[in-house]
């Protein structure tokens, strides 16, 4: 990979000119929540903030979508409208969660739709410094080597970046000098300094590893039903997880004719509708059977499939479940046998 | 070894792997009172016979304007050129269904999931155990394995169904126990007719009449509803059939039959992707299979 040095004060001018590529979207500070917003330039940004409050999953995967126009001659595809994007201070622990989506849908039936907005979104991503909820070091996901198209590692005085696409090269190539070669001995030990630095600054405790046998064994246990009783079904660590792809498909119809769209939307498989077969049949009509399967799909089956957890450690179950339940807690109720307080 | 009658071949993949063709409704009438029959071609008919598919795989059938929702295919791909449907009449989507008429439109795409091991099954006995609308598939493997009769060893097929009138198919099974290549036994658990002349009771029951079985040598393939799956796994297990030559096809709620909406998520495997044919030993231990607790009890 080729690796770049950019001086700090040279950020703002290279953003301003990338926008001719497309929209310029950033983290920023919105009654002290942080979210990706359109902006113009680096000034509106808040670089500091940590997790955004839904991922950028986002933008290659909207909540709601339209796949198909239909008529009594039938389905027509709806593509085409998506806007070209350069995302600005993605994480490393949100490019692994679009590593993730990439391989639900990139392999194996190509799903057009995230094709579509993955190919017209440049993920340009940032260094970050953990919070008291971060534990990216537990998941393995605390560094990126690959998935975006450029990486600014922060090292105070000036920025590597790490060139990942061809795409992100073009970027560099409209103004290439902001940018130079020159990498010593001093940016080595400046680099690994930092990585130091960051290792040390996590305040969650948790350990996934073992994760997949433990679930396993601990299947049958109690714990399910007694983090159920805590559990509202409301699904919303499903919206705020960087690797939560279900969906639901829905026709809406123009009332007084048959023509419509089929649209796609956010689904949860902690709503209690989501395993019911025509007739009523519910395959996971309790609560714990849900949680179970969330939980037991990010840190046991997804192991098993892809070898590593779908668990990219961004800490935003942490930040928003109502009741405290998240990887943390989850794992440790399974680990001691105990749901903590 | 030869290669078997029909080609079955994987489908190319589309460009666009959720974008429904359009079929056409060429024959439909009722097999009982909320089950209908439905038969149907691509609408560009240059398209049959390159619809090429496995017994035990299903579709994704849109209805315009109400949705979409996957169908067992009923026929065999050893005749092409039609598909078959066996539908019960159950929520709002087959309720529009219903309504259609013949050289009206659905959309149609696939086929998906696995289907059965056929090329596993040559040479083989093969014992079909059907329970009510569970023939909806099996229909699919009998006839393949019948058009193919040389490639199968001893075919047996038991099927259950609650009375006579609700019989899926029961003139077609009846001849097809004429036939001298093929063990056909019909149970139903109680006669309201006083006409019927096979055997009365649950599909279980017929286990006495099979004869002897060179279980090593068997496959035994299930279907039905949830409720049968416990009895008739304690009989076929116990006549002595390997647990990864039970196969069995489970029904799930799918929204892109493609592995990518979740739904139809078993633990850790995808109905639409890696079944819905199953081997008992890949999912006996499961508890969400056919409904809480029903394998708890189930031989291990």
């Amino acid at each position: 990979m080729m690796i770049l040095k950019m001086k700090k004060e040279d950020l703002p001018v290279f953003l301003d000119s990338i926008r001719e590529w497309g929209e310029l979207w950033g983290p920023t500070k919105r009654e002290g929540k942080c979210t990706y917003t359109k902006v113009d330039s680096l000034s509106q940004m808040d670089l500091k903030a940590t997790r955004t409050i839904i991922p950028p999953k986002k933008f290659l995967y909207p909540p709601r979508f339209t796949m198909f126009d239909y008529d009594e001659e039938g389905y027509v595809e709806r593509v085409g409208d998506v806007p070209k994007r350069i995302l600005f201070g993605i994480h490393p622990c949100d490019i692994h969660g679009i590593l993730i989506m990439d391989k639900l849908f990139l392999e194996s039936y190509k799903d057009p739709y995230y094709a579509e907005r993955r190919e017209k979104t440049l993920l340009l991503g940032h260094s970050c410094v953990p919070d008291d909820k971060c534990m990216c070091f537990a998941t393995n996901t605390d560094f990126v080597a690959e998935g975006f198209d450029l990486f600014f590692s922060d090292l105070k005085m000036f920025y590597l970046v790490w060139v990942g696409s061809t795409k992100g090269h073009d970027l560099i190539r409209m103004r290439p000098e902001l940018f130079n070669r020159d990498l010593g001995r001093n940016d080595i030990i400046n680099y690994t300094e930092y990585r130091k630095w960051k290792n040390t600054q996590y305040k969650v405790s948790v350990d996934l590893t073992g994760m997949p046998d433990i679930f396993e064994l601990g299947y049958s246990s109690p714990v399910w039903d007694q983090l159920a009783e805590k559990c509202l079904s409301c699904g919303q660590c499903s919206m705020v997880c960087p690797t939560c792809n279900c969906y639901n498909v829905v026709d809406e119809v123009e009332l007084g004719s048959v023509e419509g769209t089929r649209d796609r939307c956010w689904d949860s498989c902690m709503f209690r509708e989501y395993s019911v077969v025509a007739g009523g049949q519910n395959f996971r009509d309790k609560r714990a059977d849900r949680l179970r399967l969330w939980y037991t799909h990010k840190l046991q089956a997804f192991i098993g499939e892809f070898g590593k957890p779908a668990c990219v450690g961004c800490g935003r179950c942490v930040e928003t479940c109502p009741v405290e339940i998240n990887v943390v807690t989850v794992s440790t109720a399974i680990k001691e046998q105990e749901v903590g307080k | 070894m030869k290669k078997l009658c029909v080609v079955l071949e994987d489908r190319e993949v589309q460009e666009n792997p959720f974008q429904p063709d359009m079929w056409r409704i060429v024959r439909k009438y009722p097999l009982t009172s909320d089950v209908n029959f439905f038969q149907a071609r691509p609408v560009d008919v240059d398209e049959a016979l390159k619809f090429s598919y496995r017994p035990g795989q299903f579709v994704m059938l849109s209805i315009v304007g109400e949705g979409e929702a996957p169908f067992s295919i009923s026929s065999s791909p050893s005749r092409p050129g039609l598909l078959e449907f066996c539908i019960r009449r159950v929520g709002t989507l087959t309720e529009t269904l219903f309504t259609l008429k013949e050289n009206e439109t659905l959309g149609i795409r696939g086929p998906y999931g696995n289907g059965f091991p056929m090329e596993k099954m040559e040479e083989k006995d093969v014992m079909i155990v059907a329970g009510g609308l569970g023939v909806a598939p099996l229909r699919s493997i009998l006839l393949y394995m019948l058009d193919n009769r040389d490639k199968f060893g001893n075919v047996t097929y038991l099927h259950g169904a609650r009375t006579p009138g609700e019989m899926l198919f029961r003139e077609e099974f009846m001849q097809l126990k004429e036939r001298e290549d093929l063990k056909c036994l019909l149970t139903v658990d109680k006669d309201d007719t006083g006409k019927w002349k096979e055997k009365i009771g649950v599909v279980t029951t017929l286990f006495k009449d099979l004869g002897p079985v060179d279980a090593k040598n068997t496959y035994a393939v299930v279907c039905g509803p949830p409720v049968m799956y416990k009895f008739v796994m304690e009989h076929v297990v116990k006549l002595g059939i390997p647990k990864h030559q039970i196969l069995m096809t489970l029904e799930r709620r799918m929204k892109c039959g493609v592995g990518k909406c979740g739904h139809c998520a078993i633990e850790y495997l995808y109905t639409c992707i890696d079944g819905p044919v199953f081997s008992w030993w890949d999912v006996l231990h499961m508890k969400e299979l056919i409904g809480r607790g029903a394998s708890d009890k189930a031989i291990a």
